[in-house]
């Protein structure tokens, strides 16, 4: 399988890459190292690490970081940049419209099945329309690249994307350690997350809302795995990092417990699932939640970011539809290929996926993090068979996509440079306005031939750039 | 028929609770066989939060009650006008698709059991198997106030072969589901029949979704469909879901709850 190489063609290396030819030809390899360890020790200070889950051992184990950049030009980051934001547009539109009248199933363009016996869809919100029609406040987009201008969509991320703050680190990390290069290099600033995320957040404040909206992050608390980004986020916006017991509901409004006395909260960036939000509406038993809440939010007394029922706009089965959305509501082209994706539950689809099983790679429908996926050419015999058996006995769960020859960009490895597997999270604030930073999170596949980036499966990740046209 | 309800719930907590925060499913909505005359909820020392009409037509009041307090009396008082439209919910306003209800929840999941039941029945089109599904189930659990409790799920109840309204409604949507028809949970109140023959006045009941005519009500438990003794207050993928009244009680301690139910015919 050729791969594409972010960084050379040939011999030759590509433009938005040619600064970092000299950067890392003239450094010495004691440096590197140095550099390393300083960059690990910065990490551990800050206290980012990631949580693996099903894997027993250190929980605060650190994630490791590449010092070596993920480069775009400006052209390229601008069709990426369209292609996103067209495909966050098209994934609200139809929130609002499977939430509202459903014209998309009247069309016969998806499967009702598909949306209404989602277990994501959420009867509850059900005729109710979000401040500004927006249900995903920040769109998530996992995007490959397997060629100069093939960049494919793998999935979208709805409901709460984690990870931005590595985005935001990695830069932090790398303008500290490195700052010859950003002066050698015009590199678009990504440190505007922040600002951006709360202007969005304030601008879906509910029309109740007088003033300027207060905004908070409700997390699930300190044993969760993205608990350092929640409260990087809650630090960088200046708003309060609450938990839900912080929370509560009186008449027509949410409240936080301060210490001057209870104050109104307008707008909720939450951190945790529905499921989780409100025990009088949701799961009974949830010692998270802030009963009564989505009364007010009902009620228009509360924004809450994603909204509730979000997640049924990021199935895996869903995602197959995305294209069609964007050509459904928008009357455009998406910008953004789907990968190829078969549909275990369709019969035909099944026989194709069994017949081809050991080059493909399979998912679960619900899975996420990489677990419970089937990456056939890197799969012995044995999990192979193990997998058949799996997906014939529930083929509705899974879906299945060729295996892409996944763009590589050279990391330092023990041996020095060499080129490893990369993938990209954009991530897209939708508010009154859409906005993207340029940049995003850039994982890395470390071990060699590697195609799962996932965090939780021993990825790193990459500080990636975006040069100024 | 005019029927007038008087419905209390008291609450009462062993040591004095912070706080209760309710969400109430517990006004009727107008529709074409239920036009309400009067109607007032009250909650002892409560204070009424938010109000809306949900995506299923339903009324939802929120309600909160400051601490310290033992006791929390919720108190229902109205008169409806009914009609008997043979079970049909006409003029009832909801945006929720009919495809939604065909989702299972815990109390209505199938066993092998509860699939032989459903299957059991047949008919030439699907308002005859929405009856038959709704005999076959009355003839399967028989009516027994006491043997199951709020968590017994569809398939408990038809193992035991006993059951109360709840109970019937679960295993009648849960057959309806397994045989393509989206049903749901109802829960409303029923006028007794002048001979004291029909069960629990705060009753519950089914609707299944037949092609052509919408939302139709079967109540297995009285082996009939609503009529004119039936008010309606609300509807969910399963008795949780429908509950009239949703609450909790923060930093207290057991919680027992007394209800009492009169459902009367008005003097014409």
């Amino acid at each position: 399988m050729s791969q594409f190489n972010e960084m050379f063609q040939g011999a030759d290396v590509r433009p938005p890459y040619a600064r970092l030819q000299d950067w890392v030809g003239q450094m010495p390899q004691e440096l590197r190292s140095l550099k390393q360890a300083e960059a690990e020790a910065l990490f551990r200070r800050i206290g980012i690490t990631f949580a693996v889950y099903g894997e027993g051992g250190d929980p605060d184990r650190l994630i490791p970081f590449d010092m070596f950049p993920r480069v775009f030009s400006g052209s390229e980051w601008a069709k990426l940049e369209r292609g996103i934001k067209q495909r966050a547009r098209a994934l609200n539109a139809f929130l609002v419209d499977v939430y509202g009248r459903g014209e998309i199933i009247r069309a016969g363009r998806i499967p009702a099945r598909l949306v209404y016996q989602n277990e994501a869809y959420e009867k509850a919100v059900a005729g109710f329309v979000p401040p500004k029609g927006v249900y995903s406040h920040i769109v998530g987009v996992d995007i490959v690249r397997t060629g100069p201008d093939d960049f494919f969509v793998l999935e979208d991320n709805c409901r709460t994307p984690s990870g931005v703050s590595y985005m935001l680190e990695s830069r932090e990390i790398m303008m500290r350690m490195f700052p010859d290069l950003f002066r050698e290099n015009r590199i678009e600033p990504v440190d505007t997350y922040s600002d951006k995320l709360r202007r969005t957040l304030s601008s879906v404040a509910p029309a109740k809302c007088k003033g300027d909206p207060t905004v908070v992050i409700l997390t699930p608390g300190h044993f969760n795995s993205a608990s350092y980004e929640h409260s990087l986020l809650a630090d960088l916006m200046g708003v309060e990092l609450v938990e839900g017991q912080d929370l509560f509901v009186d008449g027509e409004y949410a409240y936080m417990r301060t210490t001057e006395g209870p104050q109104r909260v307008d707008v909720i960036y939450r951190r945790i699932d529905d499921a989780y939000l409100d025990p009088l509406c949701f799961r009974p038993d949830s010692m998270l939640g802030i009963p009564g809440l989505m009364d007010v939010y009902r009620s228009g007394g509360v924004s809450i970011c994603s909204a509730p029922g979000a997640g049924v706009a990021d199935d895996k089965a869903v995602y197959t539809y995305v294209p069609d959305m964007v050509r459904f509501y928008l009357g455009e082209e998406p910008i953004l290929q789907n990968v190829p994706t078969w549909q275990c539950g369709k019969p035909d689809d099944l026989g194709h996926v069994l017949d081809k099983l050991p080059e493909l790679v399979v998912k679960e429908v619900h899975g996420s993090g990489g677990y419970g996926m089937l990456v056939g050419p890197k799969a012995t015999k044995d999990e192979i068979e193990r997998f058949r058996a799996k997906l014939i006995e529930d083929p509705g769960n899974y879906i299945a996509q060729p295996t892409l020859a996944l763009s590589t960009v050279p990391t330092f490895v023990e041996e020095g440079v060499a080129p490893r597997h990369v993938d990209l999270r954009p991530y897209c604030l939708v508010g009154e306005r859409i906005e993207l930073v340029p940049g995003g999170l850039t994982r890395v596949a470390l071990k060699e031939g590697s195609l799962v980036v996932n965090s939780s499966q021993g990825g790193g990740v990459k500080d990636t750039w975006v040069l100024a046209e | 028929m005019r029927l007038t309800v008087d419905h209390v719930t008291r609450y009462s907590y062993d040591h004095p609770v912070r706080s209760v925060v309710q969400s109430h499913r517990l006004a009727p909505a107008n529709h074409a066989g239920q036009k309400v005359i009067e109607w007032e909820v009250t909650v002892s020392g409560g204070t009424k939060g938010s109000r809306h009409r949900d995506g299923a037509g339903d009324l939802i009041q929120a309600w909160t009650v400051a601490g310290p307090v033992t006791e929390v009396v919720v108190q229902v008082r109205g008169t409806v006008e009914t009609e008997d439209l043979a079970g049909v919910l006409r003029g009832h306003r909801e945006t929720v698709a009919p495809d939604c209800y065909l989702r299972d929840t815990l109390p209505t999941r199938l066993d092998v059991a509860l699939i032989a039941l459903a299957d059991s029945a047949t008919a030439a089109d699907t308002l005859s198997l929405a009856h038959a599904l709704s005999a076959v189930v009355s003839d399967a659990i028989a009516y027994r106030p006491g043997v199951t409790h709020a968590h017994t799920t569809a398939a408990e109840a038809l193992a035991l072969g006993e059951g109360v309204c709840q109970d019937h409604a679960h295993a009648l949507i849960a057959c309806a589901r397994h045989r393509g028809i989206a049903a749901r949970y109802v829960s409303g109140y029923l006028s007794a029949n002048e001979d004291g023959s029909a069960h629990e006045a705060a009753h519950a009941w089914a609707e299944l979704y037949i092609p052509g005519l919408g939302w139709v009500g079967f109540d297995p438990a009285n082996r009939c469909c609503p009529d004119a003794r039936y008010i309606r207050l609300g509807s969910g993928f399963d008795a949780q879901d429908a509950a009239p009244i949703r609450g909790i009680a923060r930093g207290g301690g057991h919680e027992d709850m007394d209800v009492t139910v009169a459902i009367l015919q008005a003097a014409q």
